[in-house]
């Protein structure tokens, strides 16, 4: 027997009022396809691309908390200024990021990206060398292809030494296409 | 086996719960019921140690809802009809171990040694206080030696 829509919408409002949630999600609409778009109490904690639910809800589940719900409300700030951003309304995130769960080193290269700005590119080998870490280009590397909120913690500003676009964990036409949409400029031509 | 984000529970649970909250108290009362139980189930998710048994979890919690407001329903006195909630799945999974124990001793048993829950997320499910659920527990346990014993 199926469940109301309205009885589940009402449980998930419930749930979300009770301050019952660790982690709520939702699936959001860009021009880049579906996001998974996740925030926690403390802010804004996963973006991923597709509308796949379980493998992000599972990692969720294990750095911030097994209570991981799909809920509207919560995630309509985020929805919003997404929304902005690609409209070319807005150029800085004023959403809190929840780096909580995440490795020292990893959490350490996520502030730094924050700081390049949109509009701009920089490199791992600056980004390392900004972290005091000239040789950490590699593992700097590592933790942006494991950024879990990409395009508000912006890894896609982030090139290689000749300005080739080298990797993303969303794939290089999204990076593209973020880039484009930031008016960088054919970054990696 | 860890237990899974609330979300995939959740979905695998939530249409039997519902039919049988249905089938147990009528459309209207299930709905607060469901609510009730999901909550409940919510409140005591973070203690969970595996992610065995969930479902006679669950049917535990919605079993115990669907009594208490079956014992509010009746007039003063009268017994409440536990034996068609024994019937349900609610305890199906562990229904061998503690058949024919009190319901609230029952599910006080299950929770805390199928699936170690604190008394504290106990007494949460069952809508009690941590020293009740304890004293239910105990006593249900008591009851089960007694058995062994005749």
């Amino acid at each position: 027997m199926s469940v109301p829509a309205d009885l589940d919408r009402r449980f998930r409002e419930a749930a979300v009022a009770a301050g019952l949630v660790d982690v709520a999600y939702d699936l959001v609409d860009s021009p880049l396809g579906a996001l998974f778009v996740a925030v926690s109490e403390r802010g804004l904690c996963w973006i991923s691309f597709g509308d796949e639910e379980s493998e992000p809800s599972e990692t969720l589940a294990r750095r911030l908390g097994a209570r991981v719900l799909r809920a509207s409300r919560p995630v309509d700030p985020a929805r919003r200024e997404l929304s902005e951003y690609f409209e070319g309304r807005r150029r800085e995130f004023g959403l809190p990021v929840d780096l909580g769960g995440l490795p020292a080193f990893q959490r350490s290269v996520l502030a730094e990206l924050i700081r390049v700005p949109y509009g701009e590119v920089s490199t791992y080998g600056r980004l390392a060398a900004r972290l005091g870490k000239p040789r950490a280009a590699r593992a700097v590397g590592g933790a942006l292809n494991r950024n879990p909120v990409p395009i508000v913690v912006p890894c896609h500003r982030i090139v290689g030494a000749g300005g080739s676009l080298v990797g993303y964990a969303g794939g290089l036409e999204r990076k593209r296409a973020l880039l484009e949409l930031e008016a960088v400029g054919p970054a990696g031509a | 086996m860890s237990v899974p984000p609330f979300e995939l529970f959740y979905r695998e649970h939530r249409e039997p719960v519902f039919a049988y909250l249905v089938r147990a108290l009528g459309r209207d009362a299930a709905e607060d019921a469901f609510q009730e139980t999901f909550l409940r189930a919510l409140r005591a998710y973070p203690r969970l140690e595996h992610g065995r048994h969930l479902r006679a979890w669950v049917f535990t919690i919605a079993g115990r809802i669907a009594l208490d407001e079956h014992r509010r329903r009746r007039p003063a006195g009268e017994a409440p009809e536990v034996a068609a909630f024994d019937a349900e799945p609610a305890y199906a999974e562990l229904a061998p171990f503690t058949e024919g124990l009190p319901p609230t001793e029952r599910a006080a048993v299950v929770l805390r040694y199928g699936y170690d829950l604190a008394y504290e997320d106990i007494g949460a499910v069952l809508g009690s206080s941590e020293e009740a659920a304890r004293q239910a527990a105990s006593s249900g346990v008591r009851r089960l030696r007694e058995r062994r014993l005749q």
